[in-house]
């Protein structure tokens, strides 16, 4: 653990990564407090700025109606992290457990868990998501469950293909000798040999999710307007290429600096945390 | 042997079909609302919607519904789209074929690209191109297709004109569709002019879509290239004196491209879901618009149809790398024959 830090703080690509996660979390925080102009996250109306180049008034330049897009991103920040955060406490913990149990029995359960998880895996993630926001309603907890609900198949193959190498070792034939219970086998025995791995997917997909999310909000299947969010900043902005390009440019060079910094560290924590791979 | 491999295959794939079509049945029936009366807008009379009703089969258990479901399924038959009131099977027959020819000229960018900048990485690992291809392909896989076709049109369309802005072919050229794929469509008229316009109208959409595969294909061909040369027979060839570039040609490159392949097979399936944020910025006439124009219209045939399609347009996208696989890879070619 502390050496893994030590690793992580001496590199230089995850000491930027670090700072860059650092800097995209406490924008997210205090998204109300630093923001030029807080209120330009809601419906605000100002069209005698509106479409201005930035400057420095506005310094990513202002939308449509007037809108500071500085505070736009700044907030769009916010509702990224949160789904990220959700995604991954709910796909993370589902994927593992199945994942144990499908790798440490054997025969049906392996067999009907795995064709599950393969079903899903067979669909294409944007398009699964997809398909889910079609019946459901364009909203942030809507767009949580599209994106959780592809999202967990891949922890079950990554932790199932570990467990399968993982039950013949000798450390747990001794845990099965003695008479120690499944529960105790997989959670204390198998699932710690399973975190380095966890923990670096998910470091790089906390990165992937705002990604994906983001795709969704661009088709206008996620998050649903006055609330900012990068991805249908985006797609408002394509319209107006190339002349007003500030805004398509700079909430895509947003989605590119955290998706990038998650990226970067995961990176390093894969070299550090599984030499093997 | 081969064929055997193949036919397996596509035994368990008809299996994950069979449960791809039960998923998305199972989400299409959550939607809220009455299908029928979606269906024919709000000022149909009651008696137009119990119709409805019974020519969906919605008056029917759920079981029953899926029996249905599948029957017609088998036939080729995707039910009538509510958006475009033609056959589902129609429309995707029609916007198919733009989407497949992106994905295609991706997935060779993907390989054509990918691999020999990962094979670089490998060669000079922990040198200076290492260092650069590793925080290029950082960079590529940390953007969505839609920023890359933003920036790409930006600066290779508007800023630099080297390429068209939308569309497929220059809009004087017109050909007669035949297989929907206008880069083949324009050979078989014979319309060399046609052809080089719809070449040059695939490239930007194609490699905007492609980046972050290329990123993905060069990252893990590195590092299996890595874990080949460090494996037994690659230092035997070393301790022999052989040259560094037969070496790296005959040993350790082949066997460093099997695993690539197998998941470059597995990230096709992110091109064909990309491949709706990239038509988007380049008015590309594929199946993005269809697709999110029948989310929005809450189209349930045409929503279950484009999932199926594309799923199995997927699945045999990875007998097709498998196949390939076995073809390079005589371990698995042996382990055939002998079985």
């Amino acid at each position: 653990m502390r050496r893994t830090f030590v690793i992580l703080v001496r590199n230089p690509l995850s000491v930027i990564g670090l700072l860059l996660i650092g800097f995209v979390l406490f924008v997210a925080l205090f998204a109300d407090f630093i923001s030029p102009y807080p209120e330009h996250a809601g419906a605000v109306v100002d069209f005698l700025n509106a479409n201005r180049p930035p400057s420095a008034e506005y310094l990513l330049g202002t939308d449509g109606v007037g809108r500071d897009q500085l505070s736009r991103i700044f907030h769009a920040y916010r509702i990224a992290i949160v789904l990220g955060v959700v995604v991954l406490g709910i796909s993370v913990p589902i994927g593992v457990l199945i994942g144990l149990l499908a790798g440490y029995l054997e025969g049906w359960v392996e067999y009907i868990l795995m064709r599950i998880v393969e079903v899903f895996l067979s669909i294409p993630p944007l398009v699964l998501a997809l398909a889910i926001m079609g019946v459901l309603e364009p909203t942030l907890v809507n767009g949580m469950i599209a994106v959780t609900a592809m999202w967990w198949p891949w922890y079950a193959r990554l932790v199932y293909n570990i467990v399968r190498g993982e039950k013949v070792e000798g450390y747990v034939l001794a845990a099965e000798v003695i008479g120690a219970s499944v529960p105790h086998i997989l959670f204390r025995e198998i699932l710690p040999n399973c975190l380095p791995a966890i923990i670096t997917k998910m470091t790089l997909d906390f990165g992937f999710v705002i990604l994906i999310a983001s795709s969704l909000s661009f088709l206008g299947l996620g998050v649903q307007a006055p609330t900012p969010d990068l991805g249908s900043m985006v797609a408002d902005g394509t319209k107006y290429l190339p002349d007003i390009w500030w805004l398509t440019v700079f909430p895509g060079l947003a989605i590119l600096i955290a998706v990038f910094a998650f990226n970067l560290v995961g990176d390093v924590l894969r070299e550090v945390l599984n030499p093997d791979q | 042997m081969i064929v055997s491999r193949v036919a397996r295959r596509l035994g368990s794939t008809m299996l994950v079909l069979l449960g791809v079509s039960l998923l998305i049945f199972l989400i299409a029936r959550v939607i809220p609302g009455d299908p029928a009366r979606i269906a024919l807008g709000p000022r149909a009379t009651e008696e137009q919607v119990i119709q409805m009703r019974e020519v969906l089969h919605l008056d029917q258990p759920v079981i029953i519904q899926y029996g249905h479901f599948l029957t017609e399924l088998m036939q080729g038959d995707l039910g009538i789209s509510l958006y475009t009131n033609r056959p589902v099977m129609t429309d995707i027959a029609q916007f198919l074929p733009a989407t497949l020819e992106l994905v295609l000229l991706a997935g060779f960018f993907m390989v054509a690209l990918g691999l020999p900048l990962g094979v670089l990485a490998a060669r000079y690992r922990g040198g200076w191109p290492d260092n650069l291809i590793r925080v290029i392909t950082l960079l590529t896989v940390s953007a969505p297709a839609f920023v890359w076709a933003v920036v790409l049109l930006l600066m290779l369309s508007y800023f630099l004109p080297l390429f068209p802005i939308a569309g497929r072919i220059h809009e004087t050229i017109s050909i007669p569709t035949v297989t929907g794929f206008m880069v083949i469509d324009t050979l078989l008229a014979g319309h060399w002019r046609g052809f080089v316009s719809a070449l040059h109208h695939l490239f930007l959409p194609a490699f905007a879509l492609s980046l972050s595969g290329v990123g993905q294909a060069a990252r893990l061909t590195r590092s299996n290239m890595i874990e080949t040369y460090d494996s037994p027979y690659i230092e035997m060839a070393q301790s022999y004196g052989f040259p560094e570039r037969r070496i790296a040609r005959s040993y350790a490159l082949k066997p460093s491209l099997i695993p690539s392949l197998t998941i470059i097979g597995l990230d096709f399936a992110a091109l064909l879901g990309n491949a709706f944020l990239v038509e988007n910025i380049f008015a590309w006439p594929g199946i993005s618009r269809y697709g999110v124009g029948v989310i929005l219209q809450k189209d349930l045939n045409a929503i279950v149809g484009t999932v199926m399609i594309i799923s199995a347009t997927f699945l045999i996208a990875n007998i097709i790398v498998d196949v390939l696989v076995t073809l390079i890879n005589p371990r698995i070619r042996y382990a055939e024959r002998s079985r």
